[in-house]
C-alpha cells in the first residue's frame, strides 16, 4: 500500500487531535519546565543553594534603632536566612520583615563594590590607596588655606564609637561641625536635659502599663524597637492594657487601639495640655509633682488649654477629651508618648516636653509601668584629641548651628568646603530634599561612607564603600524606648563579598594619611583595638553575650526624679510656640510610615515591597489616602491621578478615598520615590520629604516639619 | 485505495483536466478511507499519550532495602517517632542511619532484607540512601513545622496512608525532571484525583490554602 501526501496529512491530523486528547503534551511541558528549572551546566547556570550543614552566627540587626537580636543561618559560607536570636532582651527570637529581607541588602546589586571617584561626572574605579590619599591632599588644602572649620561631617547615627570617630576626625582637623541626622530620641534626650537638667535617655516600662496614650506613636508601626512593641502589644491583650491613638490616620496602631482619635495634625501637644488640664482642674494628679520646681507655672500654663480652647483647635469634641482624661488619670499605670510614626523625625520640644509633663502628673516617671529616665551612655572615654595650631583656630569659629543651617549654607558652595557623610543619605531622607540635593551638590570635596549607591552618595566625589552591617564588628547603642537602653555588638556574619573597609578603620586610615595631630589623635593601630580598648574590662562581657546593659536596680533607682524636675521650659516653648497653628483651608499633607516600607538610609529590599499593597503602590505609582469628604471638595475620584502640590514642591500620585484618614488630611507613605539604589528599588512613587518644607523648632531647633497645606490639581 | 491510486494515475495521465463529475464515486470511498486513516491516527496517538507514554517516561527502582511501615508503627509507635521535629523546629525528614540504629544495632529477627541492612549499612556505617517518593525541587521552599506545628495537620493528609503499608513499592523517577512519579501522581491526565495525597504539584497546595486559608498565598511563600 503506498500512502500519499493526502493521507499522511490525515494520520497526522488524526495523531494532532489524538495528542491533544491525551495528556502527553502537557506533561511533557510540566516536566520539561521543571528540568530547565534545574539545569546546571552551560550555558545557562541556574542558581541552586549549596546543600550542607547550617551553623549559625549571632549578631544584631542595625537595619532600624530596633537593635534586635539575630541569629543567621549559614550553609557553607553563604547566609541564607535571619532569624530572630531567642533569649535576647530586645526581641526574644521575634523579627520583622525587613531584619529578614536583610540579606538582600547584603547580596544585592546596589552594593557599592570598590571605592569609587566621580570625574567628569562618571564614575571610575580607583584603589584605597589613592582615594585615601586624595582626599587627604584636598582637605590638607583646606586646612593650610586657613578655614579648616569648613569641612562638615553628616552622621546617619549619633551615638556609637564609629560617629565618635568621624566626629573625632572632623574635630581633629579643626571643625565644629559634626551632625547627625536627628531622630525622636534626640527630641527626647533635648527635653530631658532641659526638664531635669541633665541629658538622658527615655524608655518606657509597657510592659507594665495599663493605658497607653499614643500622641501619634505608630506601636504597631515600626515606632521604637518594632519586634519589641509587637511583643508588648500582643502582651496587653492578656493584662487588659488599653490604648488610645491620637492621629489623623487610621493606622495598623491605630486600627489596632481601644480608641482612635483623629486630632488636626500638628496639635498633639495642643491635646496633651488639653488633658492636663482637665487632670489638673478636677485635681486627679499625684502630688508628688507639685514638689516639681515651677509647677505653678504648669497649673498657670494649662490653665489656658481648656477643653473648649483645645477642642476649637485640634478638632477633637469637648467631651471625648474630659472622657480620656479621666480614663487616663483613673489608670493605675497610664503612660503617654509622642514621636509620630517610626519616630525618625523628632517631634517639637512643645510636644515632647507636654508629653513628659503629663506622665509627671500622673506620676509615671521611673516607676513600673511607667517613663524611664535613664543616663545617656557614656562608655567612649577617649582623650580629647591632639590639636595642632590649625585645628584650634578652627574649633574657635562657630558652629553651623543646626544640620538645616549647614545644608543653607552648604549652598553658597564655599562655606563648607569638604563635608562627609557617614551612613547618611540627607539628600533623601531632609525636608525639602530637592534644595537639599542642591547645597550637596555645591559642596567642592563629597565623601559618601556607605555600602549602597543611594541619592547621597550618588551626588559625592568620592564613595568610600563599607562592610555591611552583616560583614563588621561593632558596638551597636540602642535606646529605641527599651526599658533599659544597651550596648550591643554587630558581629561579622560573612567574610565581606566585595572591596569594602570597615567605616572605623577607613577612618583611622584617612588620618593616619593627614599625618601630624590627626594622625596622632588616633593612637590605634585599626578599629578592633579601639574597640576593645573602649570597652577595657566590659569587652569580654560584651562579646561573649553580645550585648551589655544596666541593671534593672541601677535603672529605676532614681524614683525621686519628678521631684527635682522643672516645668520652665514646657512653658517657655508654648510661649514660644503660640500662633504657630496656621489656619489654612487648604488640605494637610502628612507623611505616615509603615512595617512594610524601610526608613532613612536603607532602601525598601524588594522582598518587603512585594508585600505592599496595591492601593499603596502600584506599580510606580503611590496611592494617597483622602477622605471621601475632602474628595469630593477638590473634585477628586477615587483611583484618579492627581498633581499635588505644596510649597516644597509638586509631585504625581493617585487617590485613594478611604475613611481611614480624616476629613482635611492628605496622607502619603513615607519611603517611596527613590532615585538611587537600582532598577527594583529606584522609580517607585514620590519621596514624600520632597514635598515637606523644613520647619525649625524654636527652642531645639530640630527640623520638625510633619504637616504642610497641599493642593489638588487635576492630572 | 486502489481507485484512489487509479484516480491520480489517470488525473496525471490527462494532464490534471479531468472532468470533475466522473470522480463521484472514487470520492465517497476517498472519504471513508480518509476517516478510517484519521481514526487510525487518532487512536495511536491516545494510546501512545494514555498508554505509552507514561510506560516510557518513568524508570522504575526498587528501593536499597525494603522496609515495613506498618510493622515499625506498631513497635516504635506514631509517624514522628522516627520522623521527628527537632529541637529548633526543623523536621528531620527520612531518618538517618543513627536513628535506626538505636534498635538495629544488630540484626533483629531473620529476614534477608533485615541482614542485608545490617550487613550493607549498620555495620559499614553508611547511610541508607532511601528513594524518596516526595522529595520537591529545590525551588521550593516547604515547611514541615508550619504545617503540623501549626496548622495541627497529619501525616496522611499530604502523604497518604504510609504507616499502613507492609512493603516499599517500586520507585519510579520520572527521565526527564528525576523527580518521583507520586508527585504528578499516577494518573498520568492529572484530573482524576481521588485522595489528596494522590499527588503533590503547586495546585495541590494551592487548592488546600485557598480552601483552608482563603487564599492561593503568594508566589514567593514557598519559591523564595
Ligand atoms: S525591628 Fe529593626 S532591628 Fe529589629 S529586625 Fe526589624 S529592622 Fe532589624
Amino acid at each position: 500500500m503506498k500512502i500519499d501526501r493526502r493521507s499522511f496529512l490525515t494520520l497526522v491530523a488524526g495523531g494532532a487531535v489524538g495528542t491533544a486528547l491525551s495528556p502527553l503534551p502537557f506533561k511533557l511541558m510540566d516536566d520539561i519546565s521543571i528540568w530547565s528549572q534545574n539545569f546546571r551546566g552551560l550555558p545557562i547556570e541556574v542558581p541552586v543553594p549549596e546543600d550542607g550543614p547550617a551553623t549559625y552566627v549571632d549578631s544584631v540587626c542595625s537595619l532600624c534603632p530596633g537593635g534586635c537580636g539575630i541569629s543567621v543561618r549559614k550553609i557553607g559560607k553563604r547566609a541564607v536566612k535571619i532569624e530572630g536570636r531567642p533569649g535576647y532582651p530586645v526581641n526574644d527570637g521575634g523579627v520583622c520583615l525587613l531584619g529578614i529581607s536583610g540579606l538582600q541588602l547584603l547580596y544585592g546589586p546596589w552594593r557599592v563594590t570598590g571605592p569609587r571617584k566621580k570625574v567628569n561626572g562618571k564614575w571610575k574605579p580607583v584603589s584605597w590607596d589613592q582615594a585615601l590619599s586624595e582626599i587627604a591632599d584636598r582637605l590638607a588644602d583646606i586646612r593650610n588655606s586657613g578655614r579648616p572649620h569648613s569641612i562638615a561631617a553628616i552622621s546617619g547615627r549619633a551615638k556609637g564609637t564609629v560617629p565618635g570617630l568621624l566626629k573625632r576626625f572632623v574635630s581633629a582637623a579643626g571643625s565644629p561641625n559634626f551632625f547627625n541626622i536627628p531622630a525622636n530620641d534626640d527630641a527626647y534626650s533635648y527635653a530631658i536635659g532641659r526638664m531635669f537638667g541633665r541629658a538622658g535617655a527615655v524608655g518606657f516600662d509597657f510592659e507594665n502599663s495599663d493605658f497607653v496614650l499614643c500622641l501619634g506613636s505608630g506601636i504597631l508601626d515600626g515606632w521604637g524597637s518594632p519586634v519589641r512593641m509587637f511583643q508588648a502589644h500582643s502582651s496587653w491583650k492578656n493584662s487588659g492594657t488599653k490604648t488610645v491613638q491620637v492621629e489623623p490616620r487610621l493606622s495598623n496602631t491605630a486600627a489596632k487601639a481601644d480608641a482612635w482619635i483623629p486630632a488636626k495634625p500638628g496639635t498633639e501637644a495642643d491635646l496633651a495640655l488639653g488633658l492636663a488640664n482637665v487632670i489638673i482642674r478636677d485635681g486627679m494628679y499625684n502630688r508628688q509633682v507639685e514638689r516639681g520646681r515651677a509647677f505653678g507655672r504648669l497649673v498657670k500654663l494649662v490653665a489656658d488649654y481648656t477643653p473648649a480652647r483645645v477642642s476649637a483647635t485640634t478638632g477633637v469634641k469637648e467631651e471625648t477629651i474630659e472622657k480620656l482624661a479621666a480614663q487616663f488619670a483613673a489608670a493605675r499605670r497610664p503612660l503617654a508618648i509622642c514621636g509620630r510614626g517610626k519616630g525618625h523625625t523628632p517631634s517639637p520640644a512643645r510636644e515632647v516636653m507636654a508629653t513628659i509633663a503629663l506622665n509627671a502628673l500622673m506620676g509615671s516617671i521611673n516607676r513600673s509601668g511607667g517613663m524611664i529616665v535613664s543616663p545617656e551612655f557614656d562608655y567612649i572615654k577617649w582623650d580629647e584629641p591632639v590639636l595642632d595650631q590649625s585645628a584650634r583656630t578652627g574649633l574657635s569659629a562657630s558652629p553651623a548651628g543646626t544640620l538645616t543651617d549647614l545644608l543653607k549654607q552648604a549652598a553658597d558652595g564655599s562655606s563648607v568646603q569638604a563635608l562627609f557623610l557617614l551612613e547618611a543619605n540627607p539628600a533623601y531622607t531632609m525636608h525639602d530634599a530637592g534644595t537639599v540635593k542642591k547645597a550637596i551638590d555645591a559642596v567642592p570635596l563629597v565623601v559618601s561612607l556607605s555600602s549602597y549607591m543611594d541619592e547621597s552618595s550618588n551626588l559625592a566625589d568620592y564613595i568610600l564603600p563599607l562592610h555591611s552591617y552583616l560583614e563588621r564588628m561593632e558596638d551597636v547603642p540602642v535606646t529605641a524606648a527599651l526599658k533599659i537602653p544597651l550596648v550591643s555588638l554587630s558581629k561579622p556574619v560573612v567574610e565581606p563579598l566585595y572591596d569594602t573597609r570597615h567605616p572605623g578603620d577607613v577612618i583611622i586610615q584617612l588620618a593616619r594619611e593627614m599625618g601630624g595631630s590627626i594622625s596622632d589623635s588616633f593612637g590605634w593601630d585599626n578599629y578592633e583595638a579601639c574597640l576593645r580598648q573602649t570597652f577595657g574590662a566590659k569587652w569580654a562581657k560584651l562579646s561573649a553575650d553580645g550585648y551589655i546593659r544596666k541593671s534593672t536596680l541601677e535603672t529605676f533607682i532614681d524614683t525621686a526624679l519628678t521631684g527635682r524636675m522643672d516645668f520652665t521650659p514646657l512653658a517657655e516653648a508654648c510661649a514660644n510656640s503660640s500662633g504657630r497653628q496656621k489656619n489654612s483651608k487648604d488640605a494637610l499633607l502628612v507623611p505616615y510610615d509603615s512595617m512594610r516600607i524601610a526608613a532613612d538610609n536603607i532602601g525598601t529590599p524588594p522582598f518587603c515591597l512585594k508585600t505592599v499593597s496595591d492601593r499603596v503602590l502600584k506599580k510606580n505609582m503611590i496611592y494617597v489616602d483622602v477622605n471621601p469628604v475632602t474628595a469630593r471638595k477638590a473634585g477628586v475620584a477615587d483611583g484618579r491621578t492627581v498633581t499635588l502640590e505644596t510649597p516644597a514642591g509638586k509631585a504625581v500620585v493617585m487617590v485613594n478615598v478611604t475613611d481611614e484618614v480624616a476629613p482635611g488630611v492628605v496622607a502619603m507613605p513615607r519611603g517611596f520615590g527613590h532615585t538611587a539604589y537600582d532598577d527594583y528599588i529606584k522609580g517607585k512613587g514620590v519621596n514624600v520629604n520632597e514635598l515637606l518644607m523644613p520647619e525649625e523648632d524654636p527652642v531645639s531647633g530640630f527640623d520638625v516639619a510633619c504637616v504642610t497645606p497641599v493642593k489638588f490639581t487635576k492630572a | 485505495m486502489s481507485a484512489l491510486d487509479d484516480k491520480s494515475t489517470d488525473a496525471s495521465a490527462s494532464g490534471g483536466t479531468a472532468d470533475p463529475g466522473s470522480q463521484d464515486s472514487p470520492k465517497d470511498k476517498g472519504g471513508l478511507a480518509m476517516l478510517i486513516t484519521f481514526i487510525i491516527g487518532l487512536v495511536g496517538s491516545l494510546v501512545v499519550g494514555w498508554v505509552v507514554f507514561p510506560k516510557v517516561l518513568y524508570s522504575t527502582r526498587e528501593q536499597p532495602i525494603q522496609f515495613n511501615h506498618a510493622l515499625h508503627v506498631e513497635e516504635a509507635g506514631g509517624c514522628d517517632s522516627c520522623h521527628y521535629f527537632r529541637e529548633d523546629g526543623t523536621f528531620a525528614g527520612v531518618p538517618t542511619l543513627d536513628a535506626c540504629v538505636d534498635c538495629h544495632e544488630s540484626a533483629i529477627g531473620d529476614s534477608e532484607e533485615e541482614a542485608k541492612f545490617v550487613e550493607n549499612y549498620v555495620e559499614p556505617g553508611i547511610e541508607v540512601p532511601w528513594l524518596v517518593y516526595s522529595r520537591q525541587p529545590d525551588c521550593v521552599f516547604f515547611s514541615h513545622a508550619a504545617h503540623v506545628k501549626k496548622a495541627g495537620m497529619d501525616c496522611v493528609t499530604c502523604h497518604g496512608p504510609v504507616g499502613e503499608s507492609t512493603s516499599l513499592k517500586p520507585y519510579q523517577e520520572n527521565r526527564i525532571s528525576g523527580y518521583s512519579r507520586d508527585i504528578w501522581g499516577y494518573d498520568i491526565s492529572g484530573i482524576f484525583k481521588k485522595h489528596e495525597w494522590d499527588s503533590m504539584k503547586m495546585d495541590d497546595c494551592a487548592r488546600c490554602h485557598e480552601r483552608e486559608t482563603g487564599s492561593k498565598g503568594a508566589c514567593f511563600q514557598c519559591h523564595k
